[in-house]
């Protein structure tokens, strides 16, 4: 593994504990002969507050992290904590609180609710919440007001991409996990949501963490973290992260 | 897949077969659940159409083999020659003249006497009309004087073999009988005594002997008491019970009557009237129930392999193909479900034939099935589910391969019924999701609503049944007839009799009765009736308005009963043409003070004075209805045994108990039966209607898990529709079930017995909770599954 510092001022926002902290991650799926190994052994600690993009390619263990960060898939051995605390060991209901409280998903596929409007796909979320913002307010973030009342059959791709982020930050979550989330979007369009996922991080001071295969992307990011076989490979700190206007693909 | 499932499906030569195997398979749950509504509903078909036919067929070869009669004469008593003439009346067959005699008989080990009637067998050769089965043993022989045979299911009730002795009393004169042999008779498939409402072996005894013998106990020498008689085919039934009435009147005929008014052969009847009202109505709601299930279920699998319908036409598979693999699907649905239906059919009609033989006395009953009833079974099957294929696979015919491979676009609520509806505030977003997918979807939801509300109101319906007979059982037994014990005289006594019934040990009270066989005409129609007079002050036996209270005829007036007035179109204040039978046979015309509905039997009743007075006699009784000390009740029984002037004791307590406990029997049987049917269908409709919605929401409801929400929560947004479904679906089966209630309480009410309307409400209250306990069971089996939902896999897909 390589670690590469382009600065000596490392831009931590928060002084508090990591917000992700991984000892020796491993992940493996099946068993005997068809065993794979999915993570191996992966040590790493993002801090709170930052932009971090993950690239790697198909298979490296991009998705399978950001999965087990984000309490939806448990670790076959090591451990991580989340602001100090280890998550290795809770409960289920303990990791259902964990994402209703604390986590905002982004996937590649919107994955709204086709028989709630937009507003309500988003209130769905904060109904939930401990602390969440109106939903109308993180539909404003998303620039999505005046599509409050539609249906996700009436909206563009990028709109419903727009209406999950929204309904992820309106529990003003600690960590944002965006899977993929402007593969499945022509290039304007994926620049506006990411342009949202930069504004959250701003404005609530969420950590991001982004999966993406576009190494573009990586140019917005505070750290860039690349993955192969399972391994972190390189761990880069970004010290001028751009506009996500300034980036094309 | 286990390695034995893949070769057998691997075993088939097409490829399409080997994939609807497995399919099948996948969703082998789903498949059992509609097989299960399939087998009820041939199994309802099997035994009430088996069993019909069964019954049918038994009755009419014994009828006619044992020459059971068309038609019975009663006399006082008759000359033999006066026989003769009557075998010229057009249109008869066959006589047979015999003596019948009411007798009581002494068993040992029953304290109460048994009632029953001896009846004459030819002194050689075998009878023209109404032969015996025997059982064991032979006939008496010519001039043989205390030899008897017995019916059977009073022997084998005493315990009684050939050989051993009875001793009877028979117009007053005590004798001893030899039993010489046990016998069955067609006019007494259904053998009760007098006052019973159900059959008591114990109770009811018939002795057959020598024509000679009866004659002389029965002081009828020479003479005979009844003529029965089979008519040919397309005889006028009613032109000759005229013809028999008129040149039997000068011996004190009561009139003649026909099956329709056979006691047994009544009740026979009614029996076979509601097995047919049953067939016809219970085996089309099974079946439609699962064409829709069918239907649904292959729908929601063309739905999901939609892209390999596509391939499959792409690779050239015809719309025909793709639909024939679909019906094949249905048609193994259908033929596991048929094969289980006649299985389980042909079993419960065993069980229910060896049920109908101890209340039936057939020499046989076999549950026979004939080949009409597997075409029908099989016609009707492979119409309920091939129908609901067929439905489902032309959706695919219409669709052309590429669109077929193109992932579906996600459901379109924007449109749908009552979106705004539902965008009232007061709901949460699972609230407006369940309800936004019921108004998306409002045909479905219609049927899984429909298909509940069948099962509630089968439930309902059957329990009616008990509710009926607890309303029977209060409105004969403690209201109309509060007397323990029924006397009925040999011939009509003075009043002084009543005193000494009075004054037999035991007796509380006794109230005189006089019972007179009449004719009432009206209109030009006329019916036969036993008019009962009642004292005015009567407080045993009585007839009783719709509220319960007693009505009692004014001086010179009648009270009908229903059944009597509306066949003759009597209405109270109308007068009516009464002819009594009996004495020097009076006609008179009286006024109808009141028509009451009586729920068993028929009553006319008059007062005990007038019809005295109508008679031209004076204060006669034939007989008296007792309230008795139950501590003396064997004390009484010994003195009705030995007194000379008894022809017949009803025993109503003995009634009571009896009735209820076979009530309890056969009624508590079928309702089990018809809660698992019920049952079957809840479950058949509810599991595959969430296991459907958890199939088609999967993705839905694992992104609801990643958002954080609980099990539990989740859990609400699949089976709260079903949920709402269930509880909208509690009212609308307690009135359908109500509906069919009345239904059953009109198809089901026959010249013996009047079902009323009347549903407790706990009835309403115990198919609620069966429907809730089955849709919260059905609901708990698929929950299961949200328990293994794939959070991440859900997530690598899109809609």
């Amino acid at each position: 593994m390589t670690r590469t510092r382009t600065t000596a001022a490392r831009r931590f926002r928060s002084d508090g504990p990591a917000c992700f902290e991984t000892r020796s991650l491993s992940r493996d799926f099946g068993e005997g002969p068809t065993r794979v190994r999915a993570l191996r052994g992966v040590d790493l600690t993002i801090p709170a507050g930052e932009v971090i993009v993950l690239l790697g390619a198909s298979g490296s263990g991009k998705s399978t992290l950001l999965n087990i960060l984000g309490g939806l898939d448990r670790a076959t051995d090591g451990d991580f904590k989340f602001r100090g605390r280890d998550m290795t060991q809770i409960s289920e209901t303990e990791l259902t609180r964990f994402r209703r409280d604390h986590v905002g998903f982004v996937f590649q596929f919107y994955n709204l609710m086709p028989s709630l409007t937009a507003q309500e796909n988003v209130e769905l979320v904060t109904e939930i919440a401990t602390h969440p913002m109106p939903a109308r307010d993180a539909l404003g973030l998303v620039d999505l007001t005046d599509r409050a009342d539609h249906f996700p059959s009436e909206m563009s791709g990028g709109e419903q991409q727009r209406v999950a982020i929204a309904r992820a930050i309106a529990k003003r979550p600690e960590v944002m996990l965006c899977d993929e989330p402007t593969g499945a979007l022509d290039s304007a369009t994926g620049v506006r949501v990411l342009q949202a996922l930069k504004r959250v991080n701003r404005e609530l001071g969420s950590t991001v963490l982004l999966i993406t295969h576009n190494a573009g992307v990586a140019a917005m990011a505070d750290r860039v973290i690349t993955l192969a076989d399972g391994q972190v490979r390189e761990e880069r700190v970004n010290d001028d992260p751009i506009d996500p206007e300034a980036l094309t693909w | 897949m286990s390695r034995g499932r893949r070769d057998m499906a691997a075993a088939l030569p097409a490829r399409l077969d080997r994939k609807m195997v497995r399919d099948l398979w996948a969703i082998r749950l789903q498949a059992l659940a509609i097989a299960l509504v399939v087998a009820a509903g041939v199994a309802v078909h099997v035994v009430a159409a088996g069993m019909l036919d069964s019954l049918q067929e038994t009755r009419d070869a014994y009828y006619d083999r044992y020459r059971f009669a068309d038609v019975w004469a009663p006399v006082v008593r008759a000359p033999d020659s006066a026989a003769e003439t009557l075998r010229d009346i057009p249109g008869i067959a066959s006589v047979q003249t015999r003596v019948r005699e009411a007798a009581l008989f002494n068993m040992p080990g029953l304290s109460a006497p048994a009632t029953g009637v001896m009846l004459s067998l030819p002194e050689a050769g075998l009878a023209a009309v109404n032969r015996i089965h025997l059982t064991a043993g032979r006939r008496p022989a010519t001039g043989e004087r205390d030899a008897i045979v017995l019916l059977d299911s009073f022997a084998r009730a005493h315990t009684l073999s050939i050989g051993d002795t009875v001793t009877a009393t028979v117009r007053g004169g005590r004798e001893q009988f030899r039993v010489v042999g046990t016998a069955l008779s067609p006019e007494y498939v259904y053998a009760i005594a007098p006052g019973q409402l159900v059959p008591d072996p114990r109770l009811f005894g018939v002795a057959w002997m020598g024509r000679d013998a009866l004659e002389q106990a029965a002081d009828a020498t020479g003479a005979f008491t009844e003529i029965a008689f089979t008519l040919q085919p397309g005889a006028s039934e009613p032109a000759i019970l005229d013809a028999l009435d008129r040149q039997l009147a000068p011996w004190g005929a009561p009139g003649a009557y026909g099956r329709d008014d056979h006691f047994s052969d009544a009740f026979v009847s009614s029996e076979i009237n509601q097995l047919d009202t049953m067939a016809s109505l219970l085996p089309p709601v099974f079946l439609i129930v699962a064409a829709f299930l069918v239907n649904v279920v292959l729908t929601r699998l063309i739905a999901m392999e939609r892209a390999q319908i596509g391939l499959l036409k792409a690779f050239g598979y015809s719309s025909r193909a793709v639909i024939t693999h679909y019906a094949k699907f249905a048609l193994v649905i259908g033929f596991v479900g048929l094969a289980l239906g006649l299985g389980g059919g042909v079993w419960l009609g065993r069980l229910m034939a060896a049920m109908y033989i101890e209340y039936y006395h057939f020499p046989f009953l076999l549950f026979d099935l004939p080949a009409s009833i597997y075409a029908s079974s099989l016609i009707v099957t492979l119409t309920a589910v091939g129908g609901g294929a067929v439905l489902a696979g032309l959706r695919t015919a219409r669709l052309s391969p590429a669109e077929a491979m193109r992932p579906s676009q996600p459901p379109d609520y924007s449109r749908a019924l009552g979106a705004t509806l539902a965008r009232w505030r007061r709901f949460d977003q699972q609230s407006r999701m369940i309800l936004r997918h019921v108004l998306r979807w409002p045909a479905r939801a219609a049927f899984t609503l429909a298909g509940i509300t069948v099962s509630g109101a089968l439930l309902v319906s059957s329990m009616y049944f008990l509710d009926a007979m607890d309303a029977m059982i209060d409105a004969h037994f403690n209201l109309a007839n509060r007397q323990d014990v029924s006397v009925t005289l040999v011939e009509p006594r003075s009043r002084a009799a009543l005193h000494e019934i009075a004054r037999l040990p035991g007796v509380l009270a006794a109230e005189p009765v006089r019972h007179a066989p009449a004719r009432l005409r009206f209109g030009g129609h006329e019916e036969r009736i036993a008019l009962t007079g009642s004292p005015q002050d009567a407080t045993l036996s009585r007839l009783i308005d719709s509220d319960g209270l007693p009505v009692m005829p004014p001086p010179g007036g009648l009270v009908l009963s229903r059944d009597i007035a509306t066949p003759l179109g009597l209405r109270p204040g109308n007068w009516v043409e009464v002819e009594i039978t009996e004495g020097h046979r009076p006609v008179l015309y009286l006024p109808v003070s009141n028509v009451v509905t009586t729920l068993i039997g028929s009553g006319a009743l008059i007062d005990i004075n007038d019809l005295n007075a109508l008679m031209g006699e004076s204060d006669m009784i034939t007989g008296a209805v007792l309230r008795i000390d139950p501590d003396r009740a064997d004390a009484l029984y010994t003195a009705l045994k030995e007194a000379p002037g008894v022809a017949e004791v009803g025993l109503q307590n003995e009634a009571r108990r009896r009735f209820q406990e076979i009530m309890d029997e056969v009624i508590g049987a079928s309702i089990f039966i018809y809660t698992v049917f019920a049952g079957l269908i809840a479950v058949g409709v509810v599991y595959n209607s969430v296991r459907i919605a958890f199939s088609e929401r999967e993705h839905e409801l694992a992104v609801l898990r990643v958002l954080g929400f609980s099990r539990g929560e989740v859990a609400y947004v699949l089976l709260g529709e079903i949920a709402l479904l269930t509880l909208l679906a509690l009212p609308l089966g307690a009135a359908l079930g109500a509906g069919l209630s009345w239904y059953f309480s009109q198809a089901m009410s026959s010249d013996l017995f009047r079902l009323p309307f009347i549903i407790d409400p706990s009835t309403f209250g115990y198919s609620a909770l069966v429907v809730v306990v089955v849709a919260l069971s059905s609901g708990l089996m698929v929950r299961a599954r949200l328990n293994r939902l794939d959070m991440v896999a859900a997530l690598k897909t899109g809609d």
